[in-house]
């Protein structure tokens, strides 16, 4: 029993540090690098094992926290002004860290072949030391409990993912999707910085804490909380505020969109419940706020991503989609706290969260494999693809892997989060007296649609890109990913398949999380193992995999070798058919476009035909954002062009300058010469 | 005793019953037509003849192709164990399993669009197209109709929802039911791809749905895909016969001839829509789901306004 004594009081210690050692670790992983020469390969081997030894180590204290039932902090005095060296560790943060690590550290090792060094000589370096820095300040971020050093980790992240964004700044397109994300991240910290100064006037520190409900007025609560939503919203691409994301994520570099969409859009979740944790009594029109942001987000996102014709475009508005299903949940969680119900706090959060690991994995996974058809067939055109499952069979089944997740199908782990959130709204329709609160339910048919779109976008995708025949020719000469590339998507492909069949084992990390988060009055929450049938997804998960398997089989065995006959597709008899008069993409979606037309409004430019014999012709459809190319840029161009009336003034002339200078001293002195008073003793004498 | 009993009659129906109810709606259409009409077991016939068929296996497919009628006819059995089919409780039930179960009829729409998809022809690829269009808009029907029923029985499995509640619910709030009972009608003719959605005896393959999606399996795959269709059509069937005939009895001895004759009648009454409907235009077949989630919806609607 000596013995184990000092490893436990060890145990605290190592869990704060080990994720600070590794995050620091990580953000350096890219800095030899930069002191090799453009042609040495050797810089992309040492930041790979940095970059893993540093994952490896947060990783360890991540872990050691989640099994620990206390938080671990860690307070040094900072010689700086403002704040102070504040980590904290507790199940909140801790629950966040796992997908913030590993993603990262599995998109190092696809990087290693996907960007490497001797094929992208003047990019390389500095991809992998900005790659190293978002990571680690993830790592740092989450950990951060003072405003100001939370501000350096957030804008460490922030610029880094500007670079990473521009990583190919040779190109026009990279280029602007980096301005737009520059400007909105922007926008976002200024709304950081208006959220802890109204923290410090209410407490006079900048630290994130609980705040008691006489410190926290309704209209300053208020203001921390829709500020939050603007901050975080615009780093997660909460609907309305998503305009940087999908240009950001089709224009950086795959392993870089993967680590985007799957991690860094987390950090806005994880800023949206560290700040609803500090309100221990919110208003309920918060949690009603929240939810009906997420069903916006959620719905209008995969509206988009079903008109899309980019790959890397498309699975980025599915990130609007997924992340409004995970505010759905959080927004559950509010109207739990509001009301007092430990269950639907449970679910709510506990399902949003469960959600945040999943979405990390199988969207990581779609992003790693699509990169992969992206690095052989050089398009990230749909349209342009098709037949590669039969020469990329693995990252073919990658893809479907996470085409399931993501639709959240059973048996992998998109349907448990789902499922857990669908559960928490249904227990809204119960309670005797809800009055307005039964609206809530309204969510359920909402994240139907939403399940049922995602399904239809990722029939259309996966159609597509991996089965028929190839839509080029040379798309028959491409061949399978390394195994660089696989073994990342393998790892993520198997976390997919385990949490949907064996969620019991990562409940327990939610329910610390969620007890963490539960600072208000109402009753302690219950396990989210009594509230939600586990068992059932357990089993269902075995059923249909060895039921599917064993169908497969049966039908194999049906389908006798010798007996089978292998011809053409049915093409009623066409003489010449051709690949390129398969079903499209765009045709595909066409249907749902058509419905959808109000929203998504596609601008089709369609020939006429007004002849007996036409000529050639060409037809064209493309899908805008509407937030930011209807909205957006013609008000901020309606703003320069009055800004530019502006420049009437400035003639270059140095006389009319030394005019303003004079108007400007004689406007001083008559703002000193009390004129009202004057005024008023000429008329009254 | 009686669990045993019901647990052997819900397996059997469940395997056995499905092609039956294909066998009952083409007798009714000849009927109505004046025709004799094929064998009330000729689909039985159907399905032996194709599984010892050969197979034509196009050469664009992949193993997706097989994958499709196979996940689908299991994902369409399991959904099967979660419906009380005779009111008594369903072999597999917890809260919350109403999703499950719509997942599961999504999973298998999914993996038959891709097998479709997989061909490579443009005509499978117009009716995969048209199969999730038009899931999309029947989803927030099923499940508006499906929250209504929660509300109403307080449950949140589909054996509370369909069990021994629903004559209660009847009397309770009749006017929900009923607007429940017509939108999950729709729902049940538009997944199966019946008329009015579909016709399953056109020979037309650019106005067809389902059938087209099917167009290039034969064989044991063809037997998967026929027979997978038949049993979804007996689950969604048994959830619409489980809210018109809400008998409820503790002895297998009634209920499940009860169920079989109700069953029957929801076939007879499908027969009797495809003989007396046309089938719809393709553009017009979106007003009439949402005409369906406005009549799932408002009977939902309905009850929020009565409890308050």
């Amino acid at each position: 029993m000596t013995e184990v004594e000092p490893a436990h009081s060890l145990a605290p210690l190592l869990a704060i540090w080990l994720p600070i050692a590794g995050g620091i670790l990580i953000s350096a992983s890219g800095v030899p690098g930069l002191f090799l020469s453009r042609r040495s390969a050797g810089g992309e081997g040492v930041s790979a094992a940095l970059h893993i030894l540093g994952a490896t180590a947060a990783l360890a204290g991540a872990v050691l926290s989640l099994g620990s039932g206390s938080p671990a902090v860690l307070d040094i005095a900072w010689g700086l002004p403002l704040g102070s060296l504040r980590f904290e560790l507790d199940g909140l943060s801790a629950v966040f860290l796992p997908p913030l690590i590993l993603v990262p550290a599995l998109g190092t090792v696809y990087g290693l072949r996907y960007w490497r060094q001797s094929e992208h000589p003047t990019t390389g370096r500095k991809l992998r030391a900005f790659y190293g820095l978002l990571a680690g300040s993830l790592v740092l971020l989450t950990m951060a409990r003072d405003g100001v050093l939370f501000l350096f980790c957030w804008e460490g992240m922030a610029l880094s993912a500007f670079f990473l964004v521009t990583t190919d700044d040779q190109d026009r397109e990279a280029r602007e999707a980096g301005w737009v994300y520059f400007a909105a991240t922007h926008v976002g910290t200024l709304a950081l910085f208006g959220i802890f100064s109204i923290v410090h006037a209410m407490t006079g520190s900048f630290g994130f804490d609980p705040l008691p409900r006489d410190a926290a007025p309704i209209g300053a609560g208020s203001a921390v909380f829709f500020l939050g939503l603007i901050a975080f919203g615009l780093k997660s691409g909460l609907m309305p505020l998503h305009v940087w994301l999908p240009g950001a994520h089709a224009a950086a570099p795959s392993h870089v969109s993967a680590v985007l969409s799957g991690v860094v859009l987390k950090t806005g979740i994880y800023g949206l419940a560290r700040v609803t944790w500090m309100f221990p009594h919110p208003p309920m029109f918060w949690g009603a706020v929240l939810l009906a942001l997420g069903m916006v987000s959620g719905i209008v996102g995969v509206m988009f991503a079903i008109a899309q014709h980019d790959l890397k475009r498309l699975l980025a508005y599915h990130s609007i989609e997924n992340i409004g299903i995970i505010v759905m949940g959080l927004g559950l969680a509010m109207l739990g706290r509001a009301m007092a119900r430990p269950d639907w706090i449970a679910l709510g959060l506990g399902g949003a969260i469960l959600h945040v690991w999943n979405h990390s994995f199988f969207k990581s996974l779609l992003f790693f494999s699509a990169g992969a058809v992206v690095h052989r067939t050089h398009t990230r055109e749909i349209d342009r693809m098709g037949g590669l499952a039969h020469s990329m069979p693995v990252t073919a089944i990658m893809f479907l892997v996470g085409a399931v997740a993501i639709c959240g199908l059973p048996p992998l782990n998109g349907f448990v989060s789902e499922l857990m959130i669908y559960l928490g709204l249904l227990r809204t329709l119960h309670p005797e007296g809800t009055g307005p609160l039964a609206g809530a339910a309204f969510a359920v048919p909402v994240l139907a649609i939403i399940g049922a779109l995602a399904v239809a976008c990722f029939v259309k995708v996966f159609g597509a890109v991996f089965l028929g025949a190839p839509r080029r020719d040379h798309a028959g000469e491409v061949r399978e990913a390394p195994a660089a590339l696989l073994v990342p998507m393998a790892v993520l492909a198997a976390l997919c398949i385990g949490i949907g069949a064996l969620p019991a084992g990562v409940v327990p990390f939610l329910d610390r999380a969620v007890e963490t988060w539960e600072t208000g009055p109402a009753p302690r929450p219950q396990s989210l193992a009594q509230l939600a049938p586990l068992g059932w997804v357990t089993a269902i998960a075995v059923a249909v995999w060895g039921g599917s398997a064993l169908c497969m089989i049966g039908i194999c065995r049906l389908v006798r070798p010798h007996r089978v006959a292998r011809i053409g597709t049915w093409d009623c008899g066409y003489a010449a058919p051709s690949a390129r008069a398969q079903y499209s993409a765009s045709s595909f979606a066409q249907a749902l476009v058509a419905v959808f037309r109000r929203v998504v409004r596609p601008r089709e430019h369609s020939p006429r035909v007004h002849r007996l014999f036409p000529r050639r012709a060409s037809y064209r459809s493309h899908i805008h954002d509407v937030v930011l190319d209807e909205w957006i840029r013609p008000a901020i161009e309606r703003i320069s062009r009055l800004a530019m009336k502006l420049r009437a003034l400035q003639t270059g002339r140095v006389q009319i300058y030394v005019l303003y200078i004079l108007l400007a001293a004689i406007a001083l002195v008559l703002s000193n010469v009390p004129v009202i008073d004057l005024l008023r003793r000429m008329v009254t004498r | 005793m009686i669990a045993m009993i019901d647990l052997i009659a819900h397996v059997l129906l469940l395997l056995l019953m499905p092609p039956l109810l294909l066998g009952v709606i083409v007798k009714t259409k000849a009927a109505f037509a004046g025709r004799v009409g094929a064998p009330l077991l000729q689909p039985y016939y159907d399905l032996i003849k194709l599984f010892q068929k050969g197979t034509v296996l196009s050469r664009t497919t992949t193993w997706v192709f097989l994958a499709g009628p196979t996940v689908t006819l299991f994902a369409v059995m399991v959904a099967g164990l979660l419906v009380p089919l005779s009111g008594r409780p369903a072999p597999l039930r917890f809260a919350g399993d109403f999703i499950l179960f719509a997942y599961l009829l999504a999973l298998g729409r999914f993996f038959t669009a891709l097998a479709a998809l997989d061909t490579g022809s443009s005509f499978e690829g117009m009716g995969a197209s048209r199969e999730v269009t038009f899931a999309c808009l029947a989803e927030p029907a099923l499940f508006l109709g499906l929250l209504a029923l929660a509300r109403l029985s307080g449950g949140l499995s589909l054996t509370a929802l369909l069990g021994g509640q629903v004559g209660g619910a009847w009397i309770a709030a009749a006017p929900t039911m009923v607007l429940v009972v017509g939108g999950l009608f729709i729902i049940l003719l538009v997944e199966n791809s019946r008329i009015p959605f579909d016709d399953p005896n056109t020979h037309l393959e650019l106005t067809m749905i389902h059938e087209v999606m099917v167009l290039d399996h034969g064989g044991p795959a063809l037997g998967a895909v026929l027979y997978g269709a038949a049993v979804k059509l007996f689950v969604l069937s048994a959830v619409v016969a489980r809210l018109m005939v809400p008998v409820a009895s503790e002895r297998p001895v009634i209920h499940w001839p009860v169920f079989v004759v109700s069953m029957l009648l929801v076939a007879v009454l499908i027969g009797v829509v495809e003989s007396v409907m046309a089938r719809l235009r393709l553009l017009h077949v979106p007003n009439l789901l949402l005409g369906a989630c406005l009549l799932t919806g408002l009977g939902f609607i309905l009850l929020l306004g009565s409890s308050s």
